[in-house]
């Protein structure tokens, strides 16, 4: 496994790229990405799937398996992964920005149409974003998938966000 | 003297399933804890479990909690004493307890120890300064009684319980200003450690605390850098302004009922230390006796809760109470245990599993 993982919690390049669908795919819109790089006995992300995309586990200790012309982007595993370690991103939102749905559990949740800080794996502000959806209901049990709108060439990076200091 | 089938001593993850399952297997039960609530370190635990559907993962602990304490309720044939301390545990099967002031005995045909683990200390200048405290501490005021531990942390330890505490501190609104680490390598889940790193905490592997200073209480910190030798590197040591060090620099199993009732015990770095020699079944070398959870080796509250159940119906099978399906309950929860232990992270447990059992319990001999 990436060193630098064990060394920082940071994956590096090569180990996102490992996890990463097809460019093709990631054209035709919203896709779960699991970051997922341990193998620890976890196995609720293929459970939630309603469409069976994230395959049943032979071992329940190997890392998850997509199928991505299976998924839609739902992001139910986004608010069911007890890692918070599932994201969707939809590199197609619109001409300039993509989508990205990621898990949040602090309060208080953002405003949709706030700006906040976009920030990346290692915590720092890459840029901008835009709260476009909060969802946040009983059956994803206090882990509330947040949708933000950030600059395409962020999509990559972008894996949370911080309230304030931002357009206010 | 109270009389009962299986006494479980302790109300934690390990403990409640015990009792459960003890009771699915015919028995009936009293549940001992010394706090004044059951669940043990479960109703600090605010985040999703891993493990499978079958131990309720993706369930906070918390809610895992209620649901477990909720089932030991609704069953008549399970004793709850809170507020009650195991005091000693002898070869005529008796247990003496101290209950809110009154001594009292208790006598069961099978005992489930389930007591747990103690947090260790670490060695440092200035670490008797308020300000210090075990991760546990934290966790219980934060998550018990809802007091922030104060403004500015520095976590000691980036193990599972390093890495959670620290997230929930970022939660109730608390700055994490750094965790440091002694080993080169993040010893807890790899996502608990990327969750915090995004939300900006750096995680300083192979950094230590050299001392907390502070006139009355912490007023900062002391960190430097290991080399891979784990001795401090000249001229790297600095300040960190902090108003809390939090260790969480590792469990040991509290195991001091089992040395006073003499089990055999034996010293397994892979289980955190001192732990009763077990059957498969978790029978220590004294019939009597079964443990489970922490205080039979350091390890996931997942597997916790699948050892108290293979514990209790065992010690229900064992004292001739066989409903036609403990056999069944007993095969299922331990091939559950062998699934939650079979990957990369279990190997350190099997290890010490398979040392522990390299030997004879029922022999007064050591490792030849």
């Amino acid at each position: 496994m990436d060193d630098t993982l064990r060394r920082t919690g940071v994956p590096d390049k090569d180990a996102v790229q490992a996890v990463y669908p097809t460019k093709d795919r990631l054209e035709r819109g919203a896709v779960a990405i699991l970051e997922c790089f341990q193998n620890i006995p976890c196995n609720p992300c293929a459970t939630c799937c309603p469409r069976r995309a994230i395959k049943a586990f032979l071992d329940i200790n190997d890392p998850p398996v997509i199928d991505w012309e299976k998924c839609n982007g739902c992001a139910i595993c986004v608010a069911n992964c007890p890692g918070l370690a599932i994201f969707v991103v939809d590199e197609n939102y619109s001409p300039t920005e993509a989508l990205i749905k990621l898990p949040y559990e602090f309060v208080p949740l953002p405003t949709v149409g706030s700006l906040v800080q976009a920030i990346n794996r290692a915590g720092e502000v890459v840029g901008t974003a835009r709260v476009v959806r909060v969802q946040n209901p009983p059956n994803f049990d206090r882990t509330a998938v947040v949708h933000i709108a950030v600059a395409r060439e962020l999509a990559r990076e972008v894996r949370f966000f911080a309230l304030g200091g931002v357009g206010a | 003297m109270k009389t009962v089938d299986i006494c479980v001593i302790g109300g934690g993850p390990a403990g409640l399933n015990a009792a459960l399952a003890a009771a699915q297997g015919g028995a009936s039960v009293l549940l001992l804890d010394d706090a004044d609530y059951l669940g043990g370190q479960l109703v600090k635990q605010t985040h999703m479990f891993f493990g499978s559907e079958k131990q309720q993962a993706g369930t906070r602990g918390i809610d895992i909690a209620s649901t477990l304490v909720q089932a030991v309720q609704s069953i008549p044939a399970i004793d709850v004493w809170l507020e009650t301390t195991a005091l000693g545990l002898y070869d005529d099967s008796v247990l003496t307890v101290e209950q809110q002031g009154r001594y009292r005995k208790v006598k069961a045909k099978r005992f489930i120890v389930a007591t747990g683990a103690s947090e260790k200390m670490l060695a440092f200048k200035g670490n008797d300064l308020p300000g210090v405290y075990g991760a546990g501490a934290v966790q219980t005021l934060m998550n018990v009684f809802g007091v922030r531990p104060g403004q500015r942390v520095l976590m000691v330890g980036a193990g599972n319980i390093g890495l959670i505490v620290s997230y929930q501190l970022l939660q109730a609104g608390v700055k994490v200003e750094a965790i440091v680490e002694g080993s080169p390598q993040i010893g807890g889940y790899l996502v608990h450690a990327s969750k915090i790193r995004r939300a900006g905490v750096p995680i300083l592997t192979s950094h230590t605390i050299l001392e907390a200073y502070g006139e009355n209480a912490v007023e900062g910190a002391v960190i430097c850098e290991l080399n891979r030798a784990w001795q401090i590197i000249p001229n790297t040591a600095r300040r960190l302004a902090v108003d809390v060090i939090c260790l969480a620099v590792g469990l040991s199993p509290l195991s001091d009922l089992l040395w006073q009732a003499d089990c055999r015990m034996l010293y397994t770095s892979e289980l955190g230390g001192h732990v009763a020699w077990r059957d498969e079944n978790l029978r220590t070398s004294q019939p009597h006796i079964y443990i489970a959870g922490d205080v039979a080796g350091i390890e996931e509250a997942s597997s916790a809760m699948v050892e108290g159940a293979v514990a209790g119906y065992a010690a229900a099978k064992d004292i001739g109470l066989a409903p036609m399906d403990v056999e069944q309950r007993l095969l299922v929860a331990l091939e559950q245990l062998k699934e939650l232990r079979s990957g990369p992270v279990g190997e350190k447990i099997r290890l010490g599993i398979a040392e522990v059992q390299s030997v004879r319990g029922d022999i007064d001999g050591r490792h030849t």
